[in-house]
């Protein structure tokens, strides 16, 4: 096989660098994914829930908003030992690639869903009202005008949130998740092989690259404001 | 320069404006009507509370465009919003087409607002759908078929002149093009009432007569009544049949346009007109132009309208004779409104009080309005 390396790197470390790629981008790929699946609908309510809003409970806002800021707060590395117990309910096990999903999505969900509350709210006020002026319900607002007008803005958040979490899952290590960030301090620092740490932070910034390059892609052909 | 002469000659078939309402058809049923309505945004922390509208009578006919104009914080946005249950009257009612507003549940009332139409200063125009998409939302909204939605936006885009831009989007549209994506998307649920809030506010002034030209004629072809707020007298003028002047969250005065052009009797009302007219002045005059006399060799330019059977006679010599004053023609022209026409004459005359106030006197003894604009 060619060697990508010119040599640099012996064949296993390669390996090994291949396979915590893969890792890193499975526990990105299913937290994201699981994180937007939970982040987006509370991030949707929060932006529309205080008072005189489509669905106004100021009560309810507040709370989640305690909820999510607590969550928010804690550092990712104490998160991850913090709600083992719950890892390993959901997981069945609390170490390994796929456990480490869970404490993963836990920081996504809170973060996606304030960078889509931030999203919703940069949507004009006036279409709201003109679309109530129509006779939609809140229903239809949020899926007729506030989503579809915050898709741009969503999808750059869900770029910054990816970005995000290829940085938290390198501390995932910790209980045995694998990945680059695990890689690194494994052989590059605890081993004393610079060459493996420079490797692995070259991959992780070209991931980041890809991924940033990929949304702001995608988010200006979704952005129909700027033409002529 | 014999201007009072061309004038005079320019309408001589006036209709006395006393005698105007047999030129009027028969009272149309009334679609909006407000009945004594208020209006109060209650108290919030470190803000009092806003009487935003008070005792708010006023009807707006079946088929008729009434313009409602106002400075800005006057009350007239809150109006608006309450024909569409955007806001709720905390006293009184407001009827569409007999259904009382205030009373209707959300579900009531979401079905009731796709008979009433809103267009809007700044649009409101979805940016990531094309002028159709834009225009068959409210039918989405509503539930219409997707085959019968192309069926009704089509023919609307083609209303508004817009055919060849139905996959334009808004930022690619000018003004004028996205208000008329507006009035084709308040137009496509088929509503009996269209409310235009400062629809034509944030357009040039061509662009301005076009859009009020559309709104006319869709009043005209759809009869559909037309309520819309303006702080500008000029759209009032441009196609109001009937006009409320509103001022510090009261209808201070209201009437048929021509009758409030031609013969306005509350302060608010003759400011603006004031302000209409000084926008028309030379602008040798309206530089020089103050509100309060400078000194007591200024002249005052007085704004005098001529209507009925006085259009004919020779007012401005009479006055120069009778009071051998000198009585300097600034502007004379004949204007129209609602298509009745009707002079306007601007003279300067010597400022002092005691002078002032006689011409004043004398013009108003011959049953004709004067008003100063100011002192130049």
């Amino acid at each position: 096989m060619f060697d990508i390396t010119f040599g640099l790197l012996p064949p296993t470390i390669v390996d090994l660098i291949i396979d915590a790629t893969q890792q890193t981008l499975y526990m990105v790929a299913v937290s994201g994914a699981l994180g937007t699946l939970i982040g987006l609908p509370l991030g949707v309510f929060l932006a529309t829930s205080r008072a005189g809003e489509l669905f106004a409970a100021p009560w309810l806002n507040q709370s989640l908003g305690l909820v999510v800021n607590a969550a928010r707060s804690t550092p990712f590395i104490i998160l991850v030992v913090a709600i083992i117990p719950f890892t390993r309910l959901v997981a069945g096990t609390s170490i390994g690639t796929s456990a480490a999903i869970v404490p993963l999505t836990v920081a996504a969900a809170p973060f996606i869903a304030r960078l889509i509350e931030a999203a919703i709210r940069e949507v004009d006020q006036g279409l709201v009202e003109a679309a109530r002026a129509m006779g939609a319900s809140p229903i239809q607002i949020v899926a007729k005008v506030l989503l579809p007008e915050a898709l741009p803005a969503i999808t750059l958040a869900l770029t910054l949130a990816a970005v995000s979490l290829l940085g938290y899952s390198a501390m995932v290590g910790a209980v045995g998740g694998g990945g680059l960030g695990d890689l690194g301090i494994r052989f590059g620092y605890q081993r004393f092989m610079p060459e493996v740490m420079a490797a692995v932070v070259l991959v992780l910034i070209l991931l980041v690259q890809a991924v940033q390059t990929l949304g702001d892609r995608l988010a200006r052909r979704l952005d129909k404001r700027s033409r002529g | 320069m014999n201007a009072p002469l061309t004038l005079a000659a320019a309408v001589p078939t006036l209709p006395d404006p006393s005698a105007a309402p047999a030129a009027i058809p028969a009272p149309a049923r009334s679609i909006i009507r407000f009945e004594r309505v208020a209006k109060t945004f209650p108290a919030r922390s470190g803000h009092a509370a806003v009487h935003a509208l008070s005792d708010i009578t006023l009807d707006v006919p079946e088929g008729a465009i009434l313009g409602v104009i106002g400075r800005s914080g006057a009350g007239k946005s809150t109006l608006i919003r309450l024909v569409n249950g955007l806001e709720k009257p905390s006293g009184g009612r407001v009827l569409v087409d007999d259904v009382d507003i205030g009373a209707l549940d959300e579900a009531a009332l979401r079905k009731e607002r796709r008979s009433i139409g809103m267009i809007f200063q700044h649009f409101n125009l979805l940016a990531r759908r094309t002028a159709f998409d834009n225009v068959a939302l409210p039918l989405e909204i509503a539930g219409v078929p997707r085959a019968e939605i192309k069926a009704r936006v089509e023919p609307l885009l083609d209303l508004v002149g817009l055919s060849d831009k139905r996959d334009r989007y808004p930022a690619e549209l000018s003004g004028g093009q996205k208000q008329r994506v507006g009035i084709a998307r308040a137009l496509a649920t088929r509503p009996r009432v269209l409310l235009s809030d400062e629809a034509t506010s944030a357009l040039d002034p061509e662009t301005t007569e076009q859009i009020l030209a559309l709104l006319r004629r869709v009043n005209a072809e759809l009869n559909l009544t037309v309520l819309l707020i303006t702080h500008e007298m000029a759209v009032i003028k441009a196609v109001a049949d009937k006009v409320a002047v509103i001022d510090g969250g009261r209808i201070v005065e209201d009437g048929a346009t021509y009758e409030v052009f031609a013969r306005p009797r509350h302060p608010t009302t003759r400011s603006f007109l004031a302000a209409l007219t000084a926008k028309s002045l030379p602008r040798r005059v309206a530089e020089q132009l103050s509100a309060e006399p400078r000194d007591g060799r200024d002249q005052a330019v007085l704004r005098i309208v001529f209507t009925g059977q006085h259009a004919q006679d020779p007012v401005l010599s009479r006055v120069s004779r009778l009071l051998s004053v000198d009585v300097n023609i600034i502007q004379a022209q004949v204007d129209e409104i609602a298509g009745t026409p009707f002079g306007v004459i601007v003279v300067s005359v010597p400022g002092d009080a005691p002078t002032l106030s006689a011409v004043i006197n004398a013009v108003e003894r011959l049953n004709l309005t004067a008003e100063v604009l100011g002192y130049v």
